[in-house]
C-alpha cells in the first residue's frame, strides 16, 4: 500500500529538537570539560535506569511522530487519494491494538462486555448476558479457559521477554563497564523492563489488558499515544523558554540600565499573572481564532496539532520568567569576575562576551531548569486538559483520558481501568523524570560535591 | 517604611496597567469582538444585526483604543480599553455576561473559598515544616533517604490523582464525607475536611523537599557549628537557632502566596462543588465569559503584588537587620 508522509508540525519541531540535541551531544564530546559532569551522571545508577525509562518513552514518542497518509483503495482511474486519517509509524506497529475495537467498556483481560445486553439466542429467545468481545480473548471457546490462559500466555510472554533481556544486557556488557556505566543495575532494570514488555505483548495480542473505554477502544493503546502528547508538551516547550530566557536573562543582567528595567518591568507583569488564568486566557483566544478559521486545516489532526503547538508556545510564554531571572541574577554576578573585566578591558566587543564567556557560564543552569520543568509540564497538561484549555479534545492524551474516564466513576461497578492506566503512565513517565532531574542537578550543580 | 510603601504601591499601577494591556490585547486585538459576538450566539451564519445588539449589550460597539469621532478626553474614554479597564482600578469589575455584578459574586464566593484554602495553607505549612525538620534531624541515614525518596514519589503523582482517588476512597467507599457540595455555617465542616486533607497531603512532596534543602542550606552554617559546641541539643540546635533563621527563605515562598489564597484552588473547588471564586473561574473559563477571566486575571496580579509587598515587611518582623527605605 502506498502512503503519503504527512510531517505535522509537532513533528518537525520535535525532529528540529532533536536535531538541536544530536549537535550538543556531538559539541560536548569534542571537549574533554564539557564531558566532565556527564561522566558524573553517568556513573549514578538512579540516573541511568531512569534515563533508560526515559529513552523508551522517547523511542515511542518518536516513532508515534512518524505521520503519514495511507492511500485509499482506488475507486476511479485518476490521481490517488489519501486518507484523511493521519497514522504514524507507531500506529503501524501496533495496529492490531488500534483496530481491534470493542463496542464499549470491558475489564482489564476481560472476554465480556461490561454491560449486560439483550441478545436472541438461536432458538428466538431473548438472552440478557454479558455478550462476548469481539477480540478479547476470541480464541476461547469458554469462558472458564481464561484464567488458565491468562497465566499461561503472561509466563511464556515475560520468558521470552527475559530471554531477549538477558541476550541484550549480556551482549552491552562490555560497551557499558568500559564507559563506567553501573551495569548491576542497569542489567536488572533492562530484565525487568524487557519481561514486562514481553508479557504485555504477549497478552496484548489475544486480551485487551488494560481493558477497553467507552467506546470500546483499547486503553493500552490510547496510554502508549498519550506518551507522544506528554512528550511534545514536556520538550517543544523549551523551543519557547529557552530562547527567551536566554536573551532576555543575559541581556537584562550584563547590559543593566534601562534593558534591565524594561525586561524586569515584563517578567514582573507576566509573572503576576497566576499562571492557570493568563494560560486559560490566551488558549480560550487560540480557541475563537482556531474555531473561526475553519479553512486552514485539512485534517482534523492537523487542527488538533496545532492546537498543541499553539499550547507548547502559550506554556513556553507563560513560564520563561523563572529561568529567566535566575539568568539574570547569575549574570549579574559573572559580570564582576575579572575574566569578564579582562576581556572588556581587551576591547572584546559585547557580542563576543557573551557569547563565549557568559552563556557557556550559565549553561548548568539552563540545563537543569529545562530537566526541572520536564515533569511539571507533563502534569501541568492533564490538569488543564481537565479544566478545559489543554490540548484538543479529539487529541489522545493523559487529560483527555482521565477527564473521559472521571464521568464514568459514579457508575456501580466502578470502570476504573482507564484513570489507573492514565495514571500508572504518568507516574512512571514523571518519576523518572524527576529521578533524573535530580541527578543531573547533583552532576551539574558546581554547589555540590565534587569530591568524591 | 511609609515613604517605601508608598512607593512599592505607585510601582504596582505600572505593573496592574501592563497586566491590562496584556489581556486586553489577548482578548480584543487578537480577535475582533465580532468574533467574540458569534462565538458567543454560537450559531454559524449569525445576522450582523444580532451581532450588532450583542457588543450593544456588553458595550463592545466601541472603538478599541482612540474614538476617533468623540472630542477632547472622551477620545481616550469613549473606548472598549478605558470602560472595560479603567473600573478595575477602583475595584469595580462591571457585570458578567449573564449580567451579574462581578464584584458582588467575588465577594460572596471569598468566604467557600477561604475555608479551604486558609486551613490547607495552615496545615500544610505546619506539616511540611515538621516533616522537613524531621528529615534534617535524619540527614544522611536511611531515614532521611526513605523521606526523599517518599517526597518524589508523592511529587511525581498527579494532583488530579489525591482528589479522584480520594474521594473514591473517602466519600465513595468508606460514607464518611459527602462526595461534593458546600453549606454554610457549622455545618460545612464535613464539605471542607476532605478537601482540605487532599490539598495537604497534594503538595507534601515537593515542599516538604524544598524545606529540607532549606534546612541543610543552613545547617552547615558557622552559628550552627557554635550552637553545638555550646552542648545544646540537636533537636534544640534546630528548633531554636536553624528554624530561625531559615524564616527568610521561608517566608520569600511563603507570604506571597497569601493574599493568593483568596482565589481558591480552580481544581480543588470544581471537583468539590465548592462555590468558591476558583469554580467561578472554571465555569467562566468553559462558558468563556472574557469579563470574568479578565477580572480574575486583574485580581489575581493585584494580589500577587500585595503579596510581594507582605514579603517586604515580613522580612523586617523576623531580620532586624532588614530595613526598608
Amino acid at each position: 500500500m502506498s502512503f503519503m508522509p504527512e510531517i505535522l508540525w509537532s513533528d518537525g519541531l520535535i525532529f528540529l529538537l532533536l536535531a538541536a540535541a544530536g549537535t550538543g551531544a556531538w559539541y560536548v564530546r569534542r571537549h574533554e570539560h564539557l564531558l566532565l559532569p556527564w561522566r558524573r551522571l553517568a556513573r549514578s545508577a538512579t540516573a541511568m535506569v531512569s534515563l533508560l525509562v526515559l529513552s523508551l518513552f522517547l523511542a515511542i514518542g518518536l516513532l508515534d511522530s512518524l505521520h503519514y497518509r495511507a492511500a485509499l483503495p482506488q475507486q476511479n482511474s485518476g490521481e490517488t487519494v489519501y486518507s484523511p486519517e493521519v497514522l504514524s509509524a507507531f500506529d503501524k506497529l501496533i495496529e492490531p491494538l488500534r483496530t481491534h475495537t470493542e463496542k464499549t467498556y470491558s475489564a482489564p483481560l476481560a472476554i465480556t462486555l461490561y454491560a449486560k445486553e439483550s441478545t436472541t439466542d438461536t432458538q428466538g429467545n431473548v438472552v440478557r448476558d454479558y455478550p462476548r468481545l469481539q477480540y478479547g480473548g476470541a480464541h476461547l471457546a469458554e469462558a472458564s479457559q481464561r484464567g488458565v490462559d491468562v497465566v499461561q500466555r503472561a509466563v511464556i510472554g515475560a520468558a521470552a521477554g527475559l530471554m531477549v533481556g538477558l541476550l541484550i544486557a549480556l551482549g552491552s556488557k562490555r560497551c557499558l563497564t568500559r564507559r563506567n556505566l553501573p551495569f548491576r543495575a542497569l542489567f536488572i532494570a533492562i530484565l525487568i523492563i524487557a519481561s514486562l514488555i514481553g508479557l504485555i505483548a504477549n497478552l496484548a495480542a489475544a486480551y485487551h489488558v488494560l481493558g477497553t473505554d467507552k467506546v470500546g477502544q483499547d486503553v493500552l493503546y490510547l496510554s502508549l499515544k498519550s506518551i507522544r502528547t506528554g512528550l511534545v508538551i514536556g520538550t517543544v516547550t523549551t523551543l519557547v523558554t529557552l530562547p527567551l530566557a536566554l536573551f532576555l536573562g543575559i541581556a537584562a543582567g550584563y547590559l543593566r540600565g534601562w534593558v534591565d528595567d524594561v525586561i524586569q518591568y515584563i517578567y514582573t507583569v507576566l509573572s503576576s499573572i497566576p499562571s492557570v488564568l493568563l494560560i486559560a486566557a490566551a488558549v480560550l483566544m487560540m480557541q475563537v481564532t482556531i474555531d473561526t478559521h475553519p479553512e486552514w486545516f485539512e485534517t482534523t489532526a492537523s487542527r488538533a496539532d496545532l492546537r498543541l503547538v499553539f499550547l507548547c508556545l502559550i506554556l513556553g510564554v507563560t513560564s520563561w520568567t523563572g529561568l529567566c531571572r535566575l539568568l539574570r541574577g547569575e549574570t549579574l554576578k559573572l559580570r564582576e569576575m575579572e575574566y569578564i573585566q579582562a576581556a572588556q578591558s581587551f576591547g572584546v566587543s559585547t557580542l563576543r562576551i557573551l557569547t563565549r564567556h557568559i552563556v557557556p557560564n550559565v549553561m548548568h543552569i539552563i540545563l537543569i531548569a529545562l530537566v526541572m520543568d520536564f515533569s511539571a509540564l507533563v502534569l501541568a497538561e492533564a490538569v488543564l486538559s481537565y479544566v478545559g484549555v489543554g490540548v484538543d479534545p479529539s487529541m489522545i492524551s493523559f487529560g483527555t483520558m482521565i477527564n473521559a474516564a472521571r464521568l464514568e466513576m459514579g457508575r456501580e461497578p466502578m470502570v476504573w481501568w482507564a484513570l489507573a492506566a492514565a495514571f500508572a503512565f504518568m507516574l512512571v513517565l514523571v518519576l523518572a523524570a524527576n529521578l533524573f532531574a535530580d541527578a543531573v542537578r547533583d552532576a551539574f550543580d558546581p554547589r555540590s560535591n565534587l569530591s568524591e | 517604611m511609609i515613604a517605601y510603601l508608598v512607593r512599592r504601591i505607585l510601582y504596582a499601577i505600572p505593573i496592574l496597567i501592563g497586566v491590562n494591556l496584556l489581556t486586553f490585547t489577548l482578548f480584543f486585538v487578537v480577535n475582533t469582538p465580532d468574533d467574540m459576538a458569534r462565538m458567543q450566539l454560537g450559531i454559524k451564519r449569525v445576522s450582523q444585526e444580532a451581532i450588532q445588539n450583542w457588543k450593544q449589550q456588553h458595550g463592545y460597539d466601541k472603538p478599541l483604543l482612540l474614538n476617533r469621532a468623540a472630542s477632547g478626553a472622551e477620545k481616550f474614554t469613549d473606548t472598549i480599553f478605558w470602560r472595560k479597564s479603567a473600573g478595575m482600578f477602583v475595584l469595580d469589575f462591571g457585570f458578567s455576561d449573564d449580567g451579574r455584578s462581578i464584584s458582588r459574586e467575588i465577594v460572596t464566593r471569598m468566604g467557600p473559598s477561604l475555608a479551604i484554602a486558609l486551613p490547607t495553607f495552615m496545615i500544610g505549612l505546619l506539616v511540611y515544616v515538621t516533616f522537613a525538620l524531621m528529615m534534617t534531624l535524619f540527614r544522611a541515614t536511611a531515614l532521611d533517604l526513605a523521606g526523599v525518596a517518599l517526597c518524589v514519589l508523592l511529587m511525581s503523582i498527579s494532583g488530579l490523582f489525591y482528589i479522584i482517588g480520594g474521594q473514591f476512597l473517602v466519600s465513595k467507599l468508606w460514607h464518611l464525607v459527602p462526595i461534593s457540595g458546600y453549606s454554610g455555617g457549622a455545618d460545612s465542616f464535613r464539605f471542607v475536611v476532605l478537601p482540605i486533607i487532599i490539598g495537604v497531603i497534594g503538595s507534601v512532596g515537593a515542599s516538604s523537599r524544598w524545606y529540607r534543602t532549606i534546612f541543610l542550606d543552613e545547617i552547615g552554617r558557622d552559628y550552627v557549628r557554635t550552637a553545638r559546641a555550646k552542648g545544646l541539643s540537636e533537636l534544640r540546635v534546630l528548633f531554636r537557632h536553624v528554624l530561625k533563621n531559615a524564616m527568610i527563605p521561608i517566608l520569600t515562598g511563603v507570604v506571597v502566596v497569601i493574599p493568593l489564597l483568596f482565589l481558591g484552588s480552580l481544581l480543588t473547588e470544581s471537583f468539590f462543588g465548592i462555590p468558591g471564586l476558583g469554580s467561578y473561574t472554571i465555569d467562566a473559563i468553559n462558558a468563556q465569559d472574557f469579563s470574568v477571566v479578565r477580572a480574575m486575571v486583574f485580581l489575581g496580579s493585584l494580589l500577587y503584588i500585595v503579596g510581594l509587598i507582605l514579603t517586604d515587611i515580613s522580612y523586617t518582623m523576623v531580620d532586624p537587620r532588614v530595613r526598608l527605605s
